[in-house]
């Protein structure tokens, strides 16, 4: 039988999620589109509902480094923010990585400044892309409230012991009411056991953090760094089946939509995957053989899975929602492009940067980029990036 | 004693870098960085121990006798000591390496 769904706001089934795993320290600043999800854990703890330390604080950095602090002395630790609140965070959003520190934050997406922006891109996450984190991309409210879970399940294993990125598209998940199925609490701490940090900050064995490091072993340490990253991809994939066990719902690294035959695929990543399946089944109906691959993990970047979903492809159309500026595209093309060099039959990669500042991408739009798309892979015009939709 | 630092391998390092061995900036020996020495007139030295006092590396001990002076494995050379000192019986020499 299925289990009874809830109408609520995907931020405050966020916060409830954070709260149902036992959180204990929560730090942040308030940020469109972010700021109903912490609004509601300040109330769960001021309520009582949650035994946690909520730290306000005066700025994004400050956030950032409570949250190190407090996952330091082994806390189970949560943050979030967006667009201008990540950037003034950066400096100690990549200590975190480095310090190898479990923190988890719901990153909701938005378009970074300027000009001044509130709505929903990837420019923010981009500018992280090699901060160190995991990074994970959801398409919907059941997927977020799940992923909660996931990124303290994962962020918090021995074996990886990495911060965790859940990135949620600002207003277009963030503020939507969506039907959620809940998981009870003793489900969940089966799931998110109770957090027991090796060798935390404590007087009683002393151990210094975030050390200074000279020439000599900089590149030792940063090599540390990319190989626990690599590593976590085992972590990632065993607690998806894991929650698939017990929950139903079963998450993969890359996901595809009537590709299995498909001579061509548009690539998405974060909420328009939906837009783009509806989009496939219109073209599927028209006798188009197209498809739709969906990457679900950024970081650690799953090349096998891809080169597995690619297999068999003329041509991958990529929908990006950031560019890299003065670069050859968007950042998703630029990573399949490298996925992708070399391999035997390897498809062409058309990129398409489209939904910039939450600018629509509707299912019409998404036929044309696919249409549009495939002939350009045919005549061979494949280099660099279009901007969908610019005029002028 | 710490393992030399060019001779640990990233596999060798603890999660995240940490150190888990006390005291080992010791092995970091910065006196190398010295341009300028700091020399103590001993005869002018009132052995209030200012020097000692504002050393910012804490490069400064006081000996048997009661005078103070620089560990020039740790002093860089920064020369406040010499600025501080009260009767002025500390000079700061160029280093000759």
């Amino acid at each position: 039988m299925a289990k009874e769904r809830k109408g609520i706001e995907v931020s405050l089934a966020i916060a409830e999620a954070v709260g149902q795993a036992d959180c204990d320290v929560i730090s942040a600043y308030p940020i469109t589109p972010q700021t109903h999800i912490v609004e509601h854990l300040s109330e769960l703890v001021a309520d009582g509902h949650l035994d946690a330390e909520f730290v306000p604080v005066e700025s994004e950095h400050s956030a950032m480094s409570v949250c190190c602090g407090a996952a330091a002395v082994g806390a189970r630790t949560f943050t979030s923010t967006a667009s201008q609140g990540l950037a003034l965070m950066a400096e100690i959003f990549f200590i975190a990585s480095s310090m190898r520190l479990p923190v988890v934050m719901a990153l909701a997406n938005r378009s970074l400044s300027g000009p001044l922006s509130i709505w929903n891109d990837h420019t923010d996450v981009m500018m992280v892309r090699d901060g160190g984190w995991i990074h994970v991309f959801v398409e919907n409210g059941q997927e977020a409230y799940d992923h909660m879970f996931w990124a303290f399940r994962v962020a918090e294993d021995p074996a990886v012991r990495l911060p965790v990125a859940l990135n949620i598209d600002g207003f277009i998940m963030t503020h939507m009411i969506e039907p959620i199925e809940f998981e009870d609490d003793e489900l969940i701490k089966r799931y998110v056991p109770e957090y027991k940090m090796e060798k935390p900050l404590h007087p009683d064995n002393p151990v210094s953090m975030g050390c200074f490091a000279m020439p000599e072993i900089y590149s030792e340490a940063q090599m540390a760094r990319e190989w626990a990253l690599v590593e976590s991809y085992a972590t990632c994939i065993r607690a998806w089946e894991e929650w698939a066990d017990l929950t139903g719902r079963q998450y993969h690294a890359v996901e595809t939509y009537r590709a299995d035959d498909a001579e061509c695929c548009i690539v998405t990543m974060g909420s328009l995957g939906e837009t783009a399946m509806a989009a496939v089944d219109e073209l599927r109906e028209q006798g188009e053989k197209v498809g739709v691959i969906k990457i679900r993990l950024w970081r650690p970047f799953p090349f096998d899975d891809l080169h597995r979903a690619a297999a068999g492809k003329d041509a991958l159309i990529v929908l990006d929602r950031a560019i890299s500026f003065g670069g050859p595209g968007g950042p998703v093309a630029l990573e399949l492009r490298s996925a992708m060099c070399g391999r035997p039959q390897a498809p062409v990669i058309v990129d398409y940067v489209a939904g910039l500042a939450s600018r629509d991408v509707t299912v019409e739009d998404f036929k044309a980029i696919i249409l549009g798309g495939k002939a350009k892979a045919a005549a061979g015009d494949v280099a660099g990036f279009t901007l969908y939709g610019l005029r002028g | 004693m710490a393992r030399p630092i060019d001779e640990i391998r990233w596999q060798d390092l603890e999660i995240g870098a940490a150190v888990s061995e006390h005291g080992s900036s010791r092995e970091y020996k910065t006196g190398s960085w010295r341009s300028l020495r700091p020399v103590v007139d001993k005869d002018q030295c009132i052995r209030c121990g200012v020097c000692w006092l504002y050393c910012p590396d804490m490069a400064i001990s006081r000996s048997e006798d009661g005078h103070f002076q620089a560990d020039l494995e740790y002093c860089k050379g920064c020369g406040i000591c010499a600025r501080e000192c009260p009767t002025g019986c500390i000079s700061v020499e160029i280093e000759e390496f």
